[in-house]
Parts: structure tokens; C-alpha cells; sequence
């Protein structure tokens, strides 16, 4: 079946942003579960790359792509076999950046936002404490108004990237009197002084480090304060609807990759002379899970869409969430059971993708809370109501195509454009220093060109108009900004300022000519 | 539910459609249950309507409309607490028409679909036979090929509208063993050698099943429908779309079961507050709503992918499968929360409960739709 929800733009990122997670990320799998924790420079690659900054405004270094890039992203950091390594990039952007980019000052815009999306500041975000895990309003961290500053004192606990991490986006409690009317939100700089983190043991997510902090007469600066005291507890909520989602696309699309795994182990793998994959047992078992995963994956994109729309879907998000990380126990049960004991051993994922899924229906609420939840809105037919709140983050419906330009750089002055002449001549020098391409390349500025010949062992560069495997239309100053390192060419592509056709796999390789 | 497929039009159609069953169907079905059948007229009165119209072709009384129409059909024919109704009422344009239309010649379009879409005549499917019901391909129902006529030897069973249907629609044996021996034909009721037999069964009351003999029954050569030998295929066309029905049908009861659960639970008490505040049932209504929600987003999106005419042979299994079961567990969970009334006819969670487990057997049971998922699957 077609999907509806992605275009070939949407599928084209993909396809980069694996290549990419392939030759950073899956290799180093091993070894960050090894070390329990993922190297700073991995999160300034993605930055680079524009990945973390998604539907962030291109004002703070964002691409200011619609929300189904977001859904593509998710999905495919969910499928390199390691939750830890998922839980703290989804973290980064979808559970911590946003309430910045939503309720930040223009001050903390530019002060933490722009390093989060550009990879320089790992996010986390602190709710969860020692005493107070489900029950939100119940939280002791205490912040106290001190001339310019809040002094904080009390403690968190279960805090993803909180070892490790440079900002904590933290709740606290300004009015310890009142219950969620209370709460507000102060971005802490994880190294201040009188901040602390032990590093908690866990069964799984082993790549992601869990903190329990400490704060002991932290002392914040007021202009940290995130929005309105005392109407934290109400920003959270808004901005768990995003982590449900996500934890929900983590579900589906995690079970997809086991499932995937399984099916390859069980075409190879024999006993009793053939194949495990004739056994009619384990076939009706893979044909359940398949149709159970396929019926959640896409209910979780009408959700996506809904939110996308700007619909505030308290309901439906939780109920993505609740299905699809309970989907995702069910399947990593059933597909360890396919491995025989080598799904226990650590020589095939399945061990860690078993370990990894059991948190699903705990973090972001646990299952029971989502019941709760819906209980309230089907029994009792409560409803929510988006907290005021401007301006919101950018969730663009799929398909209206982005406007606006992707530069990835915050201070945007943009260089003189170049004349067709020395964009020629810079994109001669560039590609016949770099690897042949293979194919014919077609770079249209409307009314001249530049065709990059590479199937001849070597990158020849003319003007010629000749017949291309690929075709890319953009405008002669986007290319130059591109060149001048100004303008992402993958953010270029999303936002619509580059259009491509025929042989997409070609465009692809222009990012090498551009590093 | 917010979704992108139903129209302003779509609306107003199933308003005056819910209107209509309000009036003439809703207050008979009762009676129907407990008489085993549903009266000619209901058909007529249906078909004059033109709802047994929807997707046919003008030509013969059709109406060109898109497959939304059809599934609100289904959908607010299955929310008038009778499975069997439902089933009764669809499987006239749904099986047997659809048949019709897709590959038969206008001269059976004309005697046939015509009135049948006219709601003058019904029709019925015959495929299922005493031994073969999973195993279409074994069918044994004989078609013998004489000169002006096929005679027509063998028995059916499990055939709703069977007994009161005034044509069939039936797979028969025209060539050798196996998938390339089957043919599609009518085959008149009253033609001579015809005997049929209403079964008794647990639930879907209102809907008459019988089973069909047929002792040397001479059927015209005009009868055949579409090509010689081509049955098996046809009929495996024709699983998609009988699949969504049956999925739609089956999350369309789940919704008006667990509102009418909701319904109860609000009014009955215990422990001095009402059964909607136990926490425990709260949250297997939470659960069974969440499942819900997810199963009618997945089952529409491939009723639109089925309308684009995209191949959704597999996602029709899916869907058919994971609505029939979860309308199991779900009828079974809405039963509990009425406790000792739930088993009294004087609610009506029982019929529900009843009607509802023929869902993962007809129309191709649970196992079969996992073989043709994990064929398609893993090969
Ligand atoms: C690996 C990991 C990473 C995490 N990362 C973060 C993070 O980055 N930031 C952060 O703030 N938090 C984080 N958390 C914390 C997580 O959000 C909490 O664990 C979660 O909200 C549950 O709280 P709790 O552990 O205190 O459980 P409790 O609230 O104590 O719940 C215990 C049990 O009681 C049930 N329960 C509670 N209330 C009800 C009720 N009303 N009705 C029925 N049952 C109920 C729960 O469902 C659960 O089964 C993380 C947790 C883990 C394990
Ligand atoms: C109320 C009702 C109305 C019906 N209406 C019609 C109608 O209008 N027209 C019509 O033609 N038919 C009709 N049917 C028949 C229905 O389609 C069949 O009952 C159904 O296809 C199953 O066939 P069977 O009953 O012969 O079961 P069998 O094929 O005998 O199956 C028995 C059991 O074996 C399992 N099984 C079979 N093959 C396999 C396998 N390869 N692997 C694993 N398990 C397997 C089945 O899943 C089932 O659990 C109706 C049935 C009922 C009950």
C-alpha cells in the first residue's frame, strides 16, 4: 500500500539520513553501550547536518521543515538497534529543545537553542524526582526568588543525558504552596555550581547515561526562567503531546527493525531439515505482529497529522503512545523467542532490543497514566486546552512545502551571490578534486547550467545543456549561498529552494562535493 | 474521529440514511431475531432507496459513487444491534452484486443486477460447500456441460439468504481439480432440483443461513459469469473489498458496543457510585477505545488505498483480521461490565457477544488470513 504521508522529498531525506546514521552511528553501537555514553562530537555531526534542528525556525540555525521530516527522523534513529542511543537524540530534540524554542526569551533562544540545534549543547529535560515520578504536581524542587536569582535546592532523578549533558531544562517549584499552579520551568546549566549527577545502573538504554541529581543551592540567573512562573506544569503537558508521539513512532518503527531482523535469522537459521521460517506457528506469529504493527504505524501518522495541523490531540497521542510502546514489549518478546537462545546472547541484537523496549511503557507516563487519561476524555468527557502560549512550534502540515531559506547558520549575512562564471569556476575546481560521481549531474539555473559528466573516471564540468541522470533546479543564488557554506544543501532540498529530478541517489552525492 | 475521507455529501448521506434504518429497520428487529429472518420487504424497501445501488454502474439503477458510501452503509446498518441484520441486508449487494457487476454479461446485468440493484430480486454468494469452506480450490459442486445447459450436481452450505434468495451466485466445478477448475454462474432457486434448508446456529438470528442441494439442475449457458474456469479468481478479487466490509462492520458494532457499555455504566451502581468510576474498568474502556481508534484510522486509510485501486491484498487481511478479534475481545470485555444483566436477553450485550464470533471464521477465518499475510510476508 502507498503511503500517503511521506512524498519523495520525505524519502529522499531518508535515504541521506541513513547513509548517514550508517557510516556515524551503527558502527559505534558496540562500543557507546559498552561505555554508556555517546560522544559529544556525534551530536555535533548531527548538528551539522541540520538533523537536530528540524522544525526549529531558521532564525536559531533550524531547517523549518514540516513535521513529517521529524516523523522520518525518529523512525529511523529508532532502527539502529540501540534505545539508549535513540532516547538521547530524541530527547535532545523532541523532550528538551522545544520548550525553549516555545517558551524561551529571545535571550535563551540564543543562548541554549541555537547551541541544541547546532549539536553544542546536549538538552535534558528534568521532571522526574526521587518522590514524585507520575505525579507531576507533587514534585519538592524548589526554586526561591533571590534578588536576580533563583536558588534552587532538591533533586531529580531518572534524568536522560543528565550525566553527561550541558543544559537541564528543569522543573521546579516556585510556589511550594500550590500543586501544578506552582510549577515552572528554569533552564540550568548542567556544570553550575552546586549541581551534581551519580550515574544510575540500569536493565537497558545502556548508550543513553540516566542521571540522578542534585541541587544544592543552585543559583540561576531570573532571565532563565522559561515563559510565566508558575505555569510550568501546564507547558508540560503541551509539550508531552510531541514525546508521546515520538515514543509512540519509536514503538512501531522499533518493532518494524526487529521484525525485519527476525525474518532475515529466520530464512537462514534450519531445524528439522528446513528453514524456521516454514513452521506455520512462527509464520502466523510474524503475520499477527506484522498486521498489529502496520495498523499502529498508521495510526500514529493520522495522530502526526492531526498534530501537525495544529490539533491538540491529547487523546489520540496517548493513545499512539500506550499502543505503540506496548506493541513494541509484545514484539521483542516474540521475536527473541524466534532466536532460540541466541536471542539471549549478546552476538545478535534481539538481547538489547529486548532490554531496551521494556522502558517504553514507563517514560514519557506509563501506561497506566495514558489509561488515565483517556478514561478521563471517553468516561468523563474532559477535555484539554492548549496552554496560550507564542509562538508555537513550527508543526507544519506534510506537503505545503517549507518556505523560507534553510540557512543553518544563526548570524545569516549572506554573502555577496557570485556571477555564473566564478560559480563555474568554483564548482569545476570542486568536483574534479573530488570522487566521480558516476552519473551525469544537472545543476539548472534557469536561464545557464553546470553539468558535472562523472562517468568517465573522472568529473568533467561544462555548461553543455547534454541529457542527465539527475536534474537539480534551483536558483543561481541559493547555489552560491550553498557553496559559501551559507545555505545546507539538505535543508535546501527540504525547504523546496532545490528541486530535483530523476535519479535522486545522484543529488545526493552533491553533498561530497560541497565538503 | 477527525479524518480526510468523509465529506460534507458523505455526512448528509448517512444522516439520512441513519434516519431511514431508524424508521424501518430498527423498530422490526426484535421480531426478526426471534423469527430467524428478515422479511422480503426489508430488502424491496432498501433497494428502493437505491441503497443497494452504491458503486454500480447507472446503467443498470447504479449509482457511480466512491467507497465511502458504501462503508457508511455498512457501518450504520451494523449499529443497529443486530450483526445478523447487517449481515443480511449487505451481503445481497455485496457479495452477490458485486459479482455481477464486475464480470457479468449485460444480459445478466439486465435480468439480474438490475433488479436486484432495484431491491426486487436477492441474491446470494455460494461458494462455501460441507467439505470445503477454507480450501475454496476443493470445491465439488459438478457443472457438467450439455448442449443448451450445464446440469448442476453437489451441495453448499453456511449460505446466508439461502433459503429466500431468488438467485445464486455459485462456484462450480466446470473443469479439473484444483484453483483452474472453477466456474462463476447463476443459478436460479426455483429452477427444478433445488432444495435448500435454513441451519440453526449460535448467533446472527435475524440472518437465515441454509444450506443448498442441487439434484441435476439445468442452468442456461448464458448463466455462466464472465469466462469459463476463471471462478477462482474471481472470487479472490472480490476478497478485498468483502474483507473491508466485514472489518468495517466489525469496529462499526465495537463502537456502538462500547457506547452503549459507557451508557450502562454511567446509570448502574455499586458501592455507592457508579461502575464508570472503578478504575479497573476505566481503564480497560481507556484500552478497548485506544484500539479502537487505531484499528478505523488503519481500516480507512486502506478503504482509500482500495478506491486508488492499489493491490491491498495483504493490508484486507490485516485489517480483517485484527477488526474480527478484536470485536471478540471486545464484546466479551463489554458483557462483563454488565455483569449478571449482560446474560440476559433484556440487554443487549449478549446478542452482541454472540453475534459477534462469527467474525474471525466467515469470510475467511483468522488462520487463512495469516497464511495470506505471511506468504505475502515472508514467501
Ligand atoms: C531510563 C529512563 C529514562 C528516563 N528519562 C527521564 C528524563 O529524561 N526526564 C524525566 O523527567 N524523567 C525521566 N524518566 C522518568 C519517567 O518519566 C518516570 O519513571 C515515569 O514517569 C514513572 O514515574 P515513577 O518511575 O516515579 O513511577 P511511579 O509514579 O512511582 O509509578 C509506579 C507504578 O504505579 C503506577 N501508577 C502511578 N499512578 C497511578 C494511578 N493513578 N493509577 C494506576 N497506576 C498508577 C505506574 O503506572 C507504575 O506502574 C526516565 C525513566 C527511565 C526509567
Ligand atoms: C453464519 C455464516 C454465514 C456464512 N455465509 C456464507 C455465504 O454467504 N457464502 C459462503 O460461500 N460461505 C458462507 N459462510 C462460510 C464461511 O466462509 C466458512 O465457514 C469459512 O470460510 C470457513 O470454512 P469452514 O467452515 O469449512 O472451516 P474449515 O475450512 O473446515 O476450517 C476449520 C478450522 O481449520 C482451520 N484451518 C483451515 N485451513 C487451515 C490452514 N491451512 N492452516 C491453519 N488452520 C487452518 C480454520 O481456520 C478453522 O479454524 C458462512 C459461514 C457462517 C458461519
Amino acid at each position: 500500500m502507498k503511503n500517503y504521508y511521506f512524498n519523495e522529498d520525505h524519502e529522499l531525506f531518508r535515504q541521506g539520513l541513513k547513509d548517514f546514521l550508517n557510516k556515524e552511528v551503527v558502527p559505534n553501537i558496540e562500543k557507546w553501550e559498552e561505555e554508556q555514553r555517546i560522544p559529544k562530537e556525534i551530536f555535533k555531526k548531527f548538528g551539522d547536518m541540520g538533523y537536530l534542528g528540524l522544525n526549529y525556525p531558521e532564525k536559531y540555525g533550524g531547517i523549518d521543515a514540516d513535521f513529517f521530516y521529524a516523523v522520518v527522523f525518529t523512525e529511523e534513529i529508532s532502527k539502529v538497534f540501540s534505545g539508549g542511543f535513540m532516547a538521547a537524540f530524541a530527547v535532545q530534540q523532541f523532550m528538551s529543545s522545544p520548550y525553549l524554542m516555545k517558551h524561551g526569551s529571545d535571550f535563551i533562544k540564543e543562548k541554549y537553542l541555537t547551541k541544541a540545534i547546532s549539536g553544542d549543547a546536549i538538552c535534558s529535560i528534568a521532571i522526574t524526582e526521587p518522590n514524585a515520578g507520575s505525579d507531576v504536581a507533587n514534585i519538592r524542587t524548589t526554586a526561591v526568588r533571590d534578588g536576580d536569582y533563583y536558588i534552587v535546592n532538591g533533586s531529580k532523578t531518572f534524568i536522560t543525558s543528565g550525566v553527561y549533558g550541558d543544559v537541564l531544562i528543569t522543573v521546579v517549584k516556585t510556589n511550594p504552596n500550590e500543586g501544578f499552579n506552582g510549577i515552572s520551568l528554569l533552564v540550568i546549566d548542567r556544570n553550575a555550581e552546586g549541581v551534581s549527577a551519580t550515574k544510575l545502573k540500569k536493565l537497558g538504554w545502556h548508550a543513553s547515561d540516566t542521571a540522578e541529581l542534585s541541587f544544592d543551592n543552585v543559583k540561576v540567573p531570573v532571565e532563565n526562567l522559561l515563559g510565566e512562573e508558575n505555569h510550568g506544569f501546564f507547558y508540560l503537558m503541551d509539550g508531552l503531546q510531541l514525546e508521546r508521539l515520538v515514543g509512540a513512532i519509536g514503538g512501531y518503527a522499533g518493532s518494524e527493525a526487529a521484525l525485519d531482523y527476525s525474518l532475515q535469522y529466520m530464512s537462514e537459521r534450519e531445524a528439522f531439515g528446513r528453514p524456521i521460517n516454514k513452521f506455520q506457528v512462527l509464520r502466523h506469529r510474524v503475520a499477527q505482529m506484522a498486521s498489529e504493527i502496520e495498523s499502529i504505524k498508521y495510526f500514529v501518522y493520522h495522530c502526526c497529522r492531526l498534530h501537525a495541523e495544529g490539533e491538540y490531540v491529547v487523546k489520540e497521542c496517548s493513545m499512539a503512545k500506550l499502543l505503540g510502546t506496548e506493541l513494541s514489549d509484545k514484539v521483542m518478546y516474540q521475536c527473541l523467542q524466534f532466536f532460540g537462545g541466541y536471542g539471549y546472547m549478546e552476538e545478535y541484537k534481539m538481547a538489547r532490543m529486548f532490554r531496551d523496549s521494556r522502558i517504553g511503557t514507563i517514560g514519557g507516563g506509563t501506561s497506566e497514566i495514558m489509561r488515565e487519561i483517556i478514561a478521563k476524555m471517553v468516561i468523563d468527557d474532559k477535555s484539554y486546552q492548549k496552554s496560550t502560549q507564542t509562538p508555537i512550534i513550527n508543526t507544519k502540515a506534510t506537503n505545503g512545502s517549507a518556505n523560507g531559506s534553510m540557512n543553518n547558520k544563526t548570524n545569516n549575512q549572506k554573502t555577496t551571490t557570485m556571477s555564473y562564471e566564478s560559480t563555474f569556476n568554483t564548482m569545476k575546481e570542486k568536483a574534479e578534486s573530488a570522487q566521480p560521481l558516476g552519473s551525469v549531474l544537472k545543476l539548472n539555473f534557469g536561464e545557464n547550467r553546470i553539468v558535472i559528466d562523472g562517468t568517465n573516471g573522472a568529473n568533467n564540468v561544462t555548461g553543455d545543456d547534454i541529457d542527465a541522470n539527475c536534474t537539480v533546479d534551483v536558483s543561481l543564488d541559493d547555489f552560491t549561498s550553498m557553496l559559501n557554506g551559507d545555505l545546507n544543501p539538505m535543508g535546501a532540498f527540504m525547504s523546496g529552494k532545490m528541486k530535483v529530478k530523476g535519479d535522486t541517489g545522484v543529488a545526493l552525492k552533491l553533498q561530497t562535493l560541497f565538503s | 474521529m477527525n479524518t480526510n475521507y468523509f465529506t460534507s455529501e458523505h455526512q448528509l448521506f448517512r444522516k439520512s440514511l441513519r434516519d431511514f434504518l431508524d424508521r424501518e429497520i430498527v423498530p422490526h428487529i426484535d421480531e426478526w431475531e426471534e423469527k430467524g429472518e428478515i422479511p422480503v420487504s426489508a430488502f424491496n424497501k432498501l433497494g428502493q432507496m437505491g441503497y443497494y445501488g452504491l458503486g454500480f454502474e447507472e446503467k443498470f439503477g447504479g449509482m457511480q459513487t466512491d467507497i465511502f458510501y458504501t462503508i457508511i452503509l455498512v457501518e450504520e446498518l451494523n449499529k443497529c444491534n443486530s450483526a445478523g441484520t447487517a449481515a443480511s441486508l449487505l451481503s445481497h449487494p455485496t457479495l452477490a452484486l458485486e459479482h455481477l457487476s464486475k464480470n457479468g454479461s449485460d444480459f445478466l446485468k439486465t435480468k439480474y443486477l438490475e433488479p436486484g440493484i432495484a431491491g426486487e430480486i436477492i441474491g446470494c454468494l455460494a461458494i462455501s460447500e460441507p467439505q470445503a469452506g477454507s480450501d475454496v480450490s476443493n470445491i465439488q459442486t459438478k457443472a457438467e456441460e450439455k448442449e443448451s445447459y450445464y446440469l448442476i450436481n453437489g451441495a453448499k452450505t453456511f449460505i446466508t439468504n439461502g433459503v429466500k434468495s431468488d438467485f445464486y451466485v455459485a462456484a462450480v466445478r466446470t473443469g479439473d481439480k484444483g484453483y483452474d477448475g472453477i466456474s462463476m454462474m447463476v443459478i436460479d432457486r426455483k429452477s427444478e432440483g433445488v432444495q435448500t434448508n435454513r441451519l440453526k446456529k449460535l448467533g446472527w438470528h435475524a440472518s437465515e443461513t441454509a444450506e443448498i442441494a442441487f439434484d441435476n439442475v439445468k442452468v442456461p449457458k448464458e448463466n455462466l459469469i464472465g469466462e469459463i474456469n476463471k471462478g477462482f479468481y474471481y472470487i479472490m478479487e472480490k476478497f478485498e473489498l468483502e474483507r473491508l466490509i466485514l472489518s468495517t462492520g466489525a469496529l462499526a458494532s465495537a463502537e456502538y458496543a462500547l457506547t452503549y457499555g459507557l451508557q450502562y455504566m454511567s446509570e448502574r451502581e455499586a458501592f455507592n457510585r457508579p461502575l464508570n468510576k472503578f478504575q479497573e474498568l476505566r481503564h480497560r474502556v481507556a484500552q478497548l477505545s485506544a484500539e479502537l481508534e487505531c484499528l478505523k484510522a488503519f481500516n480507512y486509510q486502506i478503504c482509500q488505498a482500495l478506491q486508488q485501486k492499489e493491490d491491498v491484498t495483504k493490508e484486507c487481511a490485516m485489517t480483517k483480521l485484527l477488526c474480527t478479534e478484536f470485536m471478540d475481545k471486545l464484546s466479551y470485555q463489554v458483557l462483563q461490565f454488565f455483569g449478571g444483566y449482560g446474560y440476559m436477553e433484556e440487554y443487549k450485550a449478549a446478542r452482541i457477544f454472540r453475534d459477534s464470533r462469527i467474525g474471525t471464521i466467515g469470510g475467511g477465518t483468522s488462520e487463512i488470513m495469516r497464511e495470506i499475510i505471511a506468504k505475502s510476508i515472508i514467501g
